[in-house]
């Protein structure tokens, strides 16, 4: 696919590859996507900003000049900005692509990083000479203005022109909290946001630190995605139990929705809200308990975001995608074309588990349901394959 | 995070280091919100900091475009969230005042960038936080320090009572528009006030006929706390309620 090379959110000549759950590829629009979105349906977005997160600097015991990038955390909370994990390249910028930017200097745990006003320790490498752990020894309010002053967006090489840090912030963007644009986001404005709310679905968020897509380096790429903390608040936990209850789906916006979700979904499809950090990775194997459908980039194979999306599709559809967004010139990368991809009707959870009901239709707490997937994607009861928990059952076996 | 009602209100002010913004800075925090203050001068922010400890100083220029993401990203890394931001910077445009048709085109120019373009992209930058506030079933809320000058047509004050009308209806507008987001925009008139600007404006007004900024400050305060808190309902005022 080509790279689309224009920092712009939301071309009007977009376009939207849509899979519906029998794996029929259609073509619309991107300005069309509220169309595709029903009546019942919970569309959930992260609303990440994303930091200025490429830092210029020098490595003090050897003078040499580096590009730290920064790359993962341990935790959202805003106090907590001192610890980082981080990608390291040597001399140059974006303008040459990753994979051939050279190593930084050998980094040893101690050495001292001077990124413009920020002093920052290198703490451990991680396994990889470009990966560390490390540590600004600035105030926290320090870090903060000298990320915000002198932090620069991370960047490719397929997007010549240097990004200014609201090309990469969302319509929603929230906590300064993204490694990189949540840009499966970009497709978000504020009318878009209405006219969903206009056609009866519901819209919420949640907060997702989404780490860097790619370092050039095929060993390290490999670790990707690394652990990224999310927060759910207790809105969108209780918009989800009512979509699931009125029988709509759930609709991500990204990957990284995907990821928080499922970290945090129970076995019934509901999600426990609040902070927890995503560690998993998502591939063919996964079933989805949460997520019905995703709106995404397009992304290639190989990369651990097109793993994702075999989770909600087989192969040969994926491979169909790939095909067709290939000759019909789709263009990739975080400001090109989307696709929406809803679960597949031929996935089956291996096992049918056993688990509550959702709350709010729970007699007493000792209510509970098989649940096995249904035909088109979502969880249902095993017993009658209602979506709507509207009859009750016994199990002896709970 | 997670006690998402049980929160202090998170305040963000601009211009925060002198007259009505010093006086919601003080007002705000010991009615038990988390502020983060801006401004232009790194001393006067320091010296504000020193006073408060428990407010978060943060210097910018809100008329500089390049200014509004790092100020955002600053507001946001400070308090980890925001329920309110005051618009209140302002620029008078020419001092001594002069009258329009003596009025470079450079200081209209800066008061609208000071005073009505600023406002729109800091608020712009932080929507998304504020929508956030807005899902969590709080109610935030952009106050937009406006003028009488807004209303009447005082000679001498052209830069700044256009600029300001022009806040006035902007604020107007999208609160219509942010009502299905939850949020509300409403300008308000503190009145003329004994503060630095004032007496740029008016060097030889009798400061004992001007307001105090402090009792200016407890009027929007309560809005403030009575709206964002929900402690008086949804709030529905619309500026002619509070104007002076």
């Amino acid at each position: 696919m080509i790279p689309a090379s224009i920092a712009r959110q939301r071309p009007p000549d977009g376009r939207l590859l849509v899979i519906d759950e029998q794996g029929v590829i259609t073509h619309r629009a991107r300005a069309d996507l509220a169309t595709l979105v029903r009546a019942d349906d919970l569309v959930i977005a992260n609303d990440a900003a994303t930091l200025p997160a490429s830092l210029a600097g020098v490595h003090l015991p050897t003078g040499g000049v580096v590009e730290v990038r920064l790359a993962g955390r341990d935790s959202l909370s805003p106090g907590e900005v001192t610890r980082f994990t981080a990608v390291v390249f040597g001399a140059g910028d974006f303008r040459t692509p990753t994979e051939h930017r050279p190593p930084p200097p050998a980094l040893h745990p101690g050495d001292r990083l001077q990124l413009g006003p920020l002093r920052a320790t290198v703490l451990a490498v991680l396994g990889h000479p470009r990966l560390i752990e490390v540590r600004f020894e600035n105030p926290v309010a320090e870090i903060w203005e000298g990320l915000a002053r002198h932090g620069r967006p991370i960047q490719y090489a397929y997007v010549p022109d240097p990004l200014a840090i609201w090309d990469t912030w969302t319509r929603i963007a929230s906590q300064p909290v993204a490694f990189e644009a949540p840009s499966a986001g970009f497709i978000l404005d504020w009318a878009l946001i209405d006219l969903l709310r206009a056609r009866g679905a519901a819209f919420a968020t949640l907060t997702h630190a989404a780490g860097i897509s790619s370092t050039g380096d095929a060993g390290l790429d490999r670790l990707l995605p690394l652990d990224e903390p999310y927060y759910i608040p207790a809105s969108t936990a209780r918009l989800i139990d009512a979509c699931r209850d009125r029988g709509g789906r759930v609709i991500a916006i990204g990957t990284t929705v995907v990821r928080a979700l499922e970290h945090a979904a129970r076995a019934d499809g509901s999600v426990r809200p609040g902070a927890g950090t995503a560690t998993q990775r998502i591939g063919p194997d996964t079933s989805l308990r949460c997520v019905d459908a995703i709106v995404s980039g397009t992304h290639e194979p190989g990369t651990s975001h097109y793993d994702l999306l075999a989770a909600f599709q087989d192969g040969d559809v994926l491979r169909r995608m790939e095909h067709d967004a290939d000759g019909c010139g789709y263009r990739t990368h975080e400001f090109g074309d989307s696709v929406f991809l809803t679960r597949s009707r031929m996935r089956r959870l291996k096992d049918p588990v056993l688990a509550l009901a959702p709350r709010s239709d729970r007699k007493s707490d000792g209510d509970r349901y098989a649940i096995a997937e249904d035909p088109y994607g979502g969880l249902c009861c095993v017993q009658c394959h209602s979506r709507t928990w509207a009859n009750r059952h016994e199990f002896p076996l709970l | 995070m997670s006690e998402e009602h049980q929160q202090a209100l998170r305040v963000a002010i601009t211009g925060g280091t002198s007259g009505l913004g010093l006086a919601l800075v003080r007002e705000l925090e010991e009615r038990g919100a988390v502020v983060a203050f801006i401004a232009r001068n790194r001393e006067g922010v320091e010296r504000v900091a020193r006073d408060r400890p428990g407010a978060f100083g943060i210097v910018g220029d809100v008329s500089r475009k390049e200014d509004t993401h790092p100020l955002a990203i600053q507001v946001l890394g400070a308090l980890g969230g925001l329920d309110v931001l005051v618009n209140n910077a302002s620029s008078l445009g020419p001092v001594p005042l002069v009258p329009l048709a003596d009025t470079d085109c450079e200081d209209v120019e800066l008061a609208l960038a000071t005073n009505l373009v600023g406002p729109f992209r800091l608020t712009k930058a932080l929507l998304g936080s504020l929508a956030a506030s807005a899902r969590e079933g709080r109610h935030p809320l952009v106050v937009n320090v406006s003028s009488d000058a807004a209303v009447t047509a005082y000679p001498g004050w052209g830069a700044y009572g256009a600029s300001k009308a022009a806040l006035h209806h902007l604020s107007r507008i999208w609160n219509e528009e942010l009502a299905s987001e939850g949020i509300q925009i409403i300008s308000v008139d503190p009145g003329d006030m004994d503060t630095p600007l004032h007496a740029r404006a008016v060097p030889d007004a009798d400061r004992s006929t001007l307001r105090r900024p402090e009792a200016a400050a407890r009027e929007i305060a309560d809005l403030i706390t009575g709206t964002v808190r929900g402690a008086t309902g949804p709030f529905v005022a619309r500026e002619s309620e509070v104007v002076q």
